[in-house]
């Protein structure tokens, strides 16, 4: 029974392939037409999740716009997490939202990008919920500020520590030790 | 105080209370009786009832909670830190530091997050291998939380029925992959030897036993009028605010939004397999406490579907760049020689790109966001832990609840600390 379910399922799979691209297309053409295509940069789908850059003046309207869409109802804030790229000039921190419609089952991932120096990104706690302690997470691990949220304050580190451990420059060794150099691991 | 005063007193407040709040004991103070201290109670962050290091700082009008603040964070590792700088091999003892009670399944997430960024087809046996043991984890994960959901209410009997079928299940960990609670099973590619003999014999006898004791667990509390009085009812969370909160997992689908990612987005082969979505309507503790019954009944169902239908064939994909080589041919054959020293020196090329996998964990989504610069460790790794995500809700549950309400609520949501702390 095995080999008689394998190859009809693996035709499902390829066949599934197909609407999953055509989702993304329509989620694109909606967040071209609701939010002007020049909003959105570097579009692409990396293994079928579509990705998309776009400034942090926007980030606030467009999942706010997404949640209220009655056409496709992105209304599921997955994750939210920090990044750091230091080689990026004016551009070394980030924001990644991975956003999810159940309803469609299309997901997408919003990216924003901006200098270390002014960390600021608008808070997504006025539309969800769940954005509270992923924002104190990135605010604990990057030191990205978010205006508006109601308690930003150290989540999983403890109060007093004085910088964003996930930060590229703290390397995960003690910086200081002469003994362990490290040619094989790390970066 | 007159006596007189006091009785006349009970009395208004009995009476008051009947015709305000029908469903609460008559003695029990109004929240917004302003007239009564507050108490502050620290409940943790190592009280033996909250099952995991965290702390609620509660506002108590009497027994009812006004406010309370979590503090969460004892047990932080810093997964995500220390993950950047380990090969992908060695991610997945991070994994099984998070959920441990199914480790299982976030070695499998991990490794198929890893294989979708390598482009690595994992054969058919071996998905259904992962499949099976996947849910085994599923029903452990759950075997506990209901457990420990009865201890809490003061049933202990059910809690030992339900640990000496985990421990069958543990024994078939051991028997798979050597180890029993952070399990480290399976490889990038596949798993990393066959189900043995003794395995599938072991499996087949607890597939045989474990459905009577699991009725026996459900006959003991299903419709337990001592149980039912402290779950129902209690803790409850709407579809709306749920989903709001980014709630996943059978906490979601005890609210009555069937969102699951095994039937959503499937992944090892699920879409081959016949299962319901259990789903409840209140979203209360005994919502909670019902889906992950029919869960488990539902994972056996797959369980034994994949059992049944395991493909012959090679229980590994043929990726000789990242699938560790029998160590036997590393004696003998210098290309495996090769292979093994640049497997575990982690110099195996990895494509530069981002990727975001997620499996359906004991308690949720749980995601992997992987960004590969293409270096030997993960530039930048994420982790969507279920806990940590729905956790926040915690406070919103038990405002206005008892102190026993918040401790039932709290164990029925299944907060693990490793996972919610990573």
């Amino acid at each position: 029974m095995a080999d008689q379910n394998e190859s009809p399922a693996a035709q499902e799979a390829a066949a599934a392939q197909d609407p999953a691209t055509q989702k993304n297309a329509q989620l694109l053409a909606l967040l071209h037409r609701l939010f002007g295509e020049d909003t959105f940069t570097d579009v692409e789908e990396p293994y079928g999740l579509l990705t998309a850059t776009t400034t942090r003046e926007r980030i606030h309207d467009i999942i706010a716009g997404l949640q209220q869409d009655q056409e496709l109802q992105v209304n599921f804030l997955t994750t939210m997490c920090g990044m750091h790229f230091p080689d990026k000039e004016g551009q070394e921190l980030g924001m990644v939202y991975h956003l999810h419609s159940l309803v469609h089952n299309v997901r997408l991932r919003l990216k924003i990008f901006f200098p270390i120096s002014d960390p600021v990104v608008p808070t997504m706690t006025d539309l969800y919920s769940t954005a509270n302690w992923m924002e104190r997470e990135a605010y604990d691990f990057f030191g990205i500020q978010f205006p508006g949220h109601p308690n930003l304050i150290r989540i999983l580190n403890v109060e007093d520590m004085d910088y964003h451990p996930m930060r590229k420059e703290y390397a995960l060794e003690d910086g200081t030790r002469e003994d362990k150099t490290d040619l094989f691991f790390g970066r | 105080m007159a006596v007189n005063d006091t009785l006349e007193g009970t009395r208004k407040i009995v009476e008051e209370a009947e015709v305000q709040r029908p469903n609460l004991h008559p003695l029990a103070p109004s929240v917004n009786d302003f007239n009564q201290e507050l108490t502050t109670l620290n409940l943790g962050p190592t009280h033996p009832a909250t099952h995991g290091i965290f702390q609620n700082i509660l506002q108590m009008d009497g027994e009812r909670i006004i406010s309370g603040v979590p503090t969460i964070g004892y047990i932080h590792r810093a997964f995500e830190k220390i993950a950047e700088r380990r090969p992908f091999y060695q991610i997945t003892p991070l994994t099984d530091r998070m959920n441990y009670c199914s480790s299982p399944i976030n070695n499998m997430g991990w490794h198929m997050t890893v294989e979708k960024l390598l482009g690595v087809e994992v054969p058919k046996r071996a998905q259904y291998m992962r499949v099976i043991l996947m849910e085994l984890a599923r029903i452990s994960d759950h075997l506990i939380c209901n457990g420990i959901l009865g201890v809490d209410t003061g049933a202990f009997t059910g809690f030992l029925y339900l640990m000496d079928e985990r421990e069958k299940i543990y024994e078939i960990y051991e028997e798979v992959s050597g180890a029993r609670l952070t399990t480290n099973m399976g490889r990038v590619g596949g798993m990393e030897r066959d189900f043995t003999d003794v395995a599938i014999q072991k499996l087949r006898a607890w597939l045989k036993t474990f459905p009577a004791v699991m009725s026996e667990f459900e006959k003991m509390f299903n419709r337990n009028r001592i149980f039912m009085d402290r779950v129902v009812d209690v803790g409850a969370i709407s579809a709306e605010r749920a989903l709001n909160y980014g709630f996943t997992g059978p906490n979601l689908r005890a609210a009555g939004v069937d969102y699951d990612v095994r039937v959503m987005n499937p992944y090892s082969s699920y879409q081959d397999f016949e299962f319901e979505i259990p789903v409840g309507t209140k979203g209360d503790t005994y919502d909670r406490f019902m889906v992950r019954n029919e869960e488990i009944w539902q994972s056996l169902r797959i369980i034994n579907q994949a059992l049944e239908n395991l493909p012959e064939g090679p229980y590994h994909a043929d990726a000789p760049h990242y699938y560790l080589p029998p160590k036997q041919a590393v004696y003998k054959n210098m290309e495996a020689l090769i292979y093994h020293f640049k497997i575990v020196m982690g110099e195996i090329e990895a494509p530069v790109g981002e990727v975001y996998h997620s499996v359906e964990g004991g308690n949720g989504e749980l995601g992997f966001y992987l960004v590969s610069d293409g270096g030997r460790t993960p530039y930048r790794l994420h982790f969507r832990r279920p806990c940590f995500i729905y956790y926040q809700a915690y406070t919103e549950m038990v405002t206005g609840q008892t102190l026993s309400d918040a401790i039932v609520t709290l164990s029925s949501m299944n907060v693990i600390a490793g996972e919610l702390d990573a």
